[in-house]
């Protein structure tokens, strides 16, 4: 079963790593984003140390949009999907190995970059902390509740603003909560609230995520 | 032991057929003919457990896929018209890993004597999207030498091949027949294989 899901794992890696442009547009994207606001507002340190948190984490929203619709209709196409269907092992199993690849390629960059735009905003080292922890807490659950929407609009023409119309609301409680953070850590008030509901938030959509896949991907196969 | 009981396919509300039953034992090879969209792929792909049927059931030794689902999945190989390889993994790479997501691995030695019997030696390094039509048409098929599986399920495998290609398939089909498999292929050309028990169902009369 373990080696199945790490078939996956390196097949779906050493993809991405074949097309680097793409994962490197994706994190170009975010800095630029990020950047642009900072340039915008101006320098008075204040104000953008107030809108930081939600900068950084709308930039992340959208870029985590980017290559959504990649994720499953190349393996459509090309018949692998089917392939994976008739798998014996669980097709939730495949689902969540490819999700993981999806993350380290789209996920962890943003992570890791995430402090060097924070200081462009003059986040303190103890915010710039919380911001990566809220990322590590949130972005999985970005490409786990993007996963759902790519996997329901497989197949569908105009698929691509479809999956942006139908995830986007259901990132807004990651949005809330993560942001709270921040924020929270910025005036100086505790945390643990907030990456808690974030931590939860977690647990539940990777329990109940792949399920929820692999019935959109059996449907989408009929 | 493959069965279908009753099977009917309804696709948008056009129906494409009812009333199907078929049986097949070891060794038995069925030549699904009919013309351009009367439900061959459909049929197959009912078969695999891919599409539901709309009504009746496919057995497998008196038991329903459902009810087996990985079991069943061990015991099929289903190729269809897409040929189900990367364009950016080799040959050989794409067999490899195609192997042990269907949870049979092969060693690189195997996959690299499949695609030699195939004809494909220089191009198996190469990315899958640089070979030709009928040259990853080869490629998806060398996937059969490298199966274990009793049950093989092929969607109009000679598109695209050559004469010798075709050849070569004919005669591992054969063999597989000849080791007690079962193969259902569908195809608008006669096989010509070589033992085995041929039937025969024509959709869409």
């Amino acid at each position: 079963m373990r080696s199945v899901f790490f078939a996956v794992l390196a097949r779906d890696l050493t993809l991405y790593l074949r097309r680097r442009s793409d994962i490197l547009t994706a994190l170009f994207f975010f800095a630029i984003i990020t950047s642009l606001f900072a340039m915008g507002v101006g320098p008075e340190i204040n104000k953008l140390r107030l809108i930081a948190p939600g900068v950084i984490w709308v930039a992340a929203l959208l870029t985590s949009l980017l290559s959504l619709n990649r994720l499953f209709s190349s393996d459509c196409q090309d018949g692998t999907l089917e392939q994976f269907l008739l798998a014996p092992q669980s097709l939730s199993l495949l689902v969540l190995a490819k999700i993981l690849a999806h993350w380290l390629v789209s996920g962890l960059p943003i992570i890791l970059v995430a402090p060097a735009l924070g200081l462009q905003f003059d986040l303190p080292a103890h915010s710039l902390w919380i911001l990566v922890i809220s990322l590590a807490l949130g972005t999985p659950i970005l490409g786990m509740v993007g996963a759902i929407g790519a996997a329901l609009t497989l197949g569908l023409r105009g698929g691509n603003t479809l999956i942006a119309l139908l995830v986007l609301p259901l990132y807004m409680p990651v949005l809330i909560f993560a942001t709270s953070a921040v924020d929270a850590s910025l005036s100086g008030q505790g945390v643990e609230a907030h990456l808690s509901l974030l931590a939860a938030l977690l647990v539940f959509t990777l329990f109940f995520g792949p399920l929820a896949i692999a019935a959109a991907l059996r449907v989408s196969q009929d | 032991m493959l069965q279908a009981i009753d099977l009917e396919c309804v696709r948008g509300d056009h129906c494409l057929f009812s009333r199907l039953n078929l049986s097949l034992k070891n060794g038995d090879l069925l030549h699904v003919q009919g013309k351009n969209g009367c439900g061959k792929t459909s049929l197959l792909r009912i078969l695999t457990g891919l599409l539901p049927p709309t009504s009746g059931k496919v057995l497998w030794d008196g038991v329903t896929i459902n009810a087996l689902g990985g079991e069943y999945k061990k015991t099929l190989s289903y190729i269809g018209h897409l040929n189900a390889q990367k364009d950016d993994l080799s040959a050989l790479e794409n067999l490899m890993v195609s192997s042990r997501i269907s949870a049979a691995p092969v060693s690189s030695s195997e996959v690299g004597a499949a695609l030699q019997r195939f004809g494909i030696t220089a191009a198996a390094q190469l990315p899958f999207r640089v070979l030709s039509q009928g040259q990853k048409r080869r490629v998806a098929l060398a996937k059969l030498l490298l199966s274990k599986a009793t049950l093989w399920l092929l969607d109009e495998p000679f598109a695209a091949l050559d004469s010798s290609a075709s050849d070569l398939l004919r005669t591992i089909v054969g063999a597989h027949l000849a080791q007690n498999g079962i193969a259902v292929i569908s195809s608008h050309r006669e096989l010509d294989i070589p033992g085995g028990t041929l039937k025969r169902l024509a959709l869409g009369l």
